[in-house]
C-alpha cells in the first residue's frame, strides 16, 4: 500500500508541475502561431498551423496532449534554433551535472566535519566561525560573488581558468561520451585537457560549494546537538568510551540518514542555484540555456528546461523521503 | 510616572488588565532581545535603510539618472564621487541610495502578499479539515516541490519583465511554507479547550478564524517572513541581474551589478558596491531574524 501510495503522490505532484508550467505558456503574451509563421504569412497558412497545433481543441484536451508530449519526451521545437527542445536539454544537461555535483562533493566533504566540531565544540570560536561562515552563505547573492572570484582568481591572481568550459584551443580535443568534460577527458586519457577542464570548473564548484556547505553545516550541527544531549552518549561516557568514539561511531552513525536528506535536497538546490553561476561564468548548462531562451522568448525552450530541472527536483526530493522511510525504522 | 516604576510597572508579575498584560510581555520580549547584540546589529543597519531611503532626495549628493560622459567610471574616492561613477558618469552612491527604494518597495509588497496568501490557505485547511485539507495541501505540496527560481524565472517570462510581474512571480512561489506552518499552528489550536468554550458561546468559524486561530499563528510566521527576506531580496536582486525584474535606467542594486558585470576586470567598483549593499542588507534580516526566532519561538533557540 505504501509504494502505491508514494507512487500517486509522484504522479500528482507531476501532474502539478505540468499544469502550472502548460497554464505559463497559454497566458504567455507571445501567439505561438504567429512565431513561427511570422507576420507576414496569409490567413490559410496561420489557419492550418492553428490547428496543427491543436490551439481549436478545448484547453482540457490541450493540457493532456501535453502531458502526454512531455511523456514522451517530446517538448516541442526551438523557436530560435528549430531543433527539438528534448536534443538541446539533452546536450546542455551533462555540463550542469558536472558543476553540481563537483559543487555538492565540496559542500560534503567541508560541510559535515564542520558542522560536527562545531557541535562537540558548541560555543567555541570553532563554533562562531561556522556560524558566521553560514550567515555570510545566506545573505551573499551567489551572481556577485561569482563576479568577484572571477575578478580576484582569474583577473588579478590568473590562479584558475575563465569562463567558459575549456580555453579555447583544447575545445573539441576529447570525444564527447558523457558529456563531462573531466569524466570524458579522464576516458580518453588526456590529461591536458582534464586539466585545463578542471581549472574552469573549480571555481564556479567552489562558489556552488560555499552554498551548499553553509546549509549543510547548520542542519550537521543541529542534528549533532540533538544527538549528543541524548542519554546513550552520557552512558557512553560513563563507560569510559573515547570522545573520538562517542563523536563518530555513535551520535554520527545516528545522523547518517537525516544527512543522506539533507545532502539530496541541498544536491538538487544546486541543480536550480546553477543558473546565476552558469550565466556569471558562462558556463553552457541547462540555466544558461533556459536563461537565453527567456531572453528571446522561446517559450518552448523555457518550458521544456523548467519542467526538466522541477521533475528533478521532484524526484530527488522523493528519493530522500523514501531513503528516510528505508534506513529508519520509526518513520515506517 | 517615573522612569523607574514605568520599569516596575512593565515588569510586574501580576498585570491588572489586558493591556498591561500586553505591554509587559512585549517588554519582556524587547529585554531579552536587546541582549542579543547581533540581532541588535541587524535592526540597526535596518533602520538605518528605511531612513536612507525616507530621504533618498536630501541624501543623494546627485541626481541618479543624470548622465555626465566626461565622468565615466571614476573610481572610488573620487572628489565629489565617494563611492566613483557608472559608465553613464551616473554617481553611484546616489544610485546605491534610491536603489534602497525599490529593495524596500520589493520586500514589502512580497512580505505583504505571500505571507497573508499562506496563512489563509492554511488556517482554513487546518480549521476546515476532511478534503479541503486534503486539497489545498495537496496544492501547496505541489507547489513546494517546485524549483522556486527556475519557476520564478518562467513565471516572469509569461508575465513579461517589471519589478510588480518579478514580485508577483517571487510571491508566487513563496507562500506554502508559510501556508504549512499556519495549518500546524491551526491544528493544535483548533483541539484546544478555550476554542470549544467560544464556540459554545455560539461563535461561527469566521470569528474563531480571525480573531483566536489567526494572532496565534501571527508570532511564528513574522520569524519566518524575517527569516525568508534575505531569500526574497536575493531573489529579486537575481531577476534584476538577469534583466527580468527592475528595467533600466532604474537603479536597482541587481540590474547595476549586471550593468556593472562587462566592467568587472578593470573597473570592479561599479559591480562591487551594489553587491556589498545587497549583501549588508540580506545580513541584517539575517541577525534580525535569527533574534526574533530566541525571543519569539524559544522551542527552537539555538538551532
Amino acid at each position: 500500500m505504501g509504494s502505491l501510495r508514494t507512487l500517486t503522490s509522484i504522479a500528482v505532484t507531476m501532474l502539478g508541475l505540468l499544469f502550472v508550467t502548460f497554464i505559463i505558456g497559454r497566458v504567455m503574451p507571445i501567439d505561438p502561431v504567429l512565431a513561427i509563421v511570422g507576420e507576414r504569412a496569409s490567413q490559410s497558412t496561420y489557419d492550418a498551423t492553428y490547428e496543427a497545433l491543436g490551439l481549436d481543441k478545448p484547453l482540457i484536451v490541450q493540457f493532456f496532449i501535453y502531458v502526454g508530449d512531455v511523456l514522451r519526451g517530446d517538448f516541442g521545437i526551438s523557436t530560435l534554433n528549430s531543433r527539438p527542445v528534448s536534443e538541446d536539454i539533452l546536450r546542455v544537461f551533462p555540463a550542469t551535472l558536472e558543476l553540481a555535483t563537483l559543487g555538492v562533493v565540496f559542500g560534503v566533504v567541508l560541510g559535515v566535519p564542520l558542522g560536527v566540531v562545531a557541535a562537540v565544540k558548541r560555543g567555541t570560536w570553532i563554533d562562531q566561525i561556522a556560524r558566521v561562515v553560514a550567515l555570510i552563505g545566506y545573505s551573499m547573492p551567489i551572481f556577485w560573488l561569482g563576479l568577484i572570484g572571477l575578478l580576484i582568481f582569474y583577473g588579478i591572481l590568473g590562479w584558475v581558468g575563465g569562463p567558459g568550459r575549456l580555453d579555447i584551443f583544447y575545445v573539441d580535443i576529447v570525444p564527447t561520451i558523457t558529456g563531462m568534460i573531466l569524466v570524458d577527458a579522464a576516458i580518453d586519457g588526456n590529461w591536458d585537457v582534464f586539466r585545463n577542464a578542471f581549472s574552469h570548473l573549480i571555481l564556479p564548484a567552489s562558489l556552488l560549494g560555499y552554498y551548499s556547505l553553509a546549509y549543510i553545516s547548520r542542519m550537521t550541527r543541529s542534528f549533532m546537538l540533538e544527538q549528543l544531549s541524548a542519554e546513550y552518549v552520557t552512558t557512553a561516557r560513563v563507560k569510559g568510551m573515547s570522545e573520538w568514539d562517542v563523536v563518530w561511531r555513535h551520535a554520527f552513525r545516528n545522523i547518517r540518514v537525516q544527512l543522506i536528506t539533507v545532502i539530496a535536497l541541498s544536491y538538487a538546490g544546486l541543480l536550480e542555484g546553477s543558473v546565476l553561476t552558469e550565466i556569471i561564468f558562462s558556463w553552457p548548462g541547462i540555466g544558461s540555456y533556459i536563461t537565453t531562451a527567456l531572453l528571446s522568448a522561446d517559450m518552448n525552450a523555457v518550458l521544456g528546461g523548467t519542467v526538466v530541472v522541477g521533475l528533478i527536483f521532484i524526484l530527488l526530493n522523493i528519493f530522500s523521503d523514501l531513503l528516510y522511510k528505508v534506513f529508519d525504522p520509526r518513520a515506517k | 510616572m517615573s522612569e523607574q516604576t514605568l520599569r516596575q510597572w512593565l515588569l510586574s508579575e501580576t498585570p491588572t488588565s489586558r493591556r498591561h498584560a500586553r505591554a509587559a510581555a512585549f517588554y519582556k520580549g524587547w529585554l531579552s532581545f536587546r541582549g542579543n547584540s547581533m540581532a541588535m546589529i541587524g535592526l540597526g543597519i535596518l533602520i538605518a535603510l528605511l531612513l536612507i531611503a525616507a530621504f533618498a532626495p536630501l541624501l543623494s549628493p546627485y541626481d541618479p539618472f543624470v548622465q555626465d560622459l566626461g565622468n565615466r567610471l571614476k573610481p572610488l574616492g573620487t572628489e565629489g564621487h565617494i563611492l566613483g561613477t557608472d559608465s553613464l558618469g551616473r554617481d553611484i552612491l546616489s544610485r546605491l541610495i534610491h536603489g534602497s527604494r525599490i529593495t524596500l518597495y520589493i520586500v514589502a509588497l512580497v512580505a505583504l502578499i505571500a505571507p497573508v496568501a499562506g496563512l489563509l490557505i492554511g488556517t482554513v485547511a487546518g480549521f476546515a479539515g476532511g478534503w479541503t485539507d486534503t486539497i489545498l495541501m495537496r496544492i501547496t505540496d505541489i507547489f513546494l516541490a517546485f524549483p522556486r527560481l527556475v519557476l520564478a524565472l518562467a513565471f516572469v517570462a509569461a508575465l513579461g519583465a517589471g519589478i510588480e510581474n518579478a514580485v508577483l512571480a517571487i510571491s508566487l512561489t513563496a507562500w506554502p511554507p508559510y501556508a504549512r506552518i499556519a495549518r500546524a499552528e491551526t491544528l493544535t489550536i483548533r483541539a484546544s479547550d478555550y476554542i470549544s468554550a467560544i464556540r459554545l458561546q455560539g461563535a461561527g468559524p469566521l470569528r474563531i478564524i480571525t480573531k483566536h486561530i489567526w494572532p496565534l499563528c501571527i508570532s511564528s510566521l513574522i520569524v519566518r517572513v524575517t527569516l525568508d527576506m534575505a531569500g526574497i531580496i536575493l531573489a529579486a536582486a537575481g531577476l534584476g541581474f538577469l534583466g527580468l525584474g527592475a528595467q533600466p535606467p532604474s537603479p536597482e542594486w541587481g540590474a547595476m551589478i549586471s550593468e556593472g558585470r562587462r566592467f568587472i576586470l578593470d573597473h570592479w567598483w561599479v559591480a562591487t558596491m551594489p553587491g556589498l549593499a545587497i549583501f549588508t542588507v540580506s545580513l541584517a534580516f539575517n541577525l534580525l531574524g535569527d533574534g526574533l526566532r530566541d525571543v519569539l519561538d524559544p522551542k527552537d533557540a539555538g538551532k
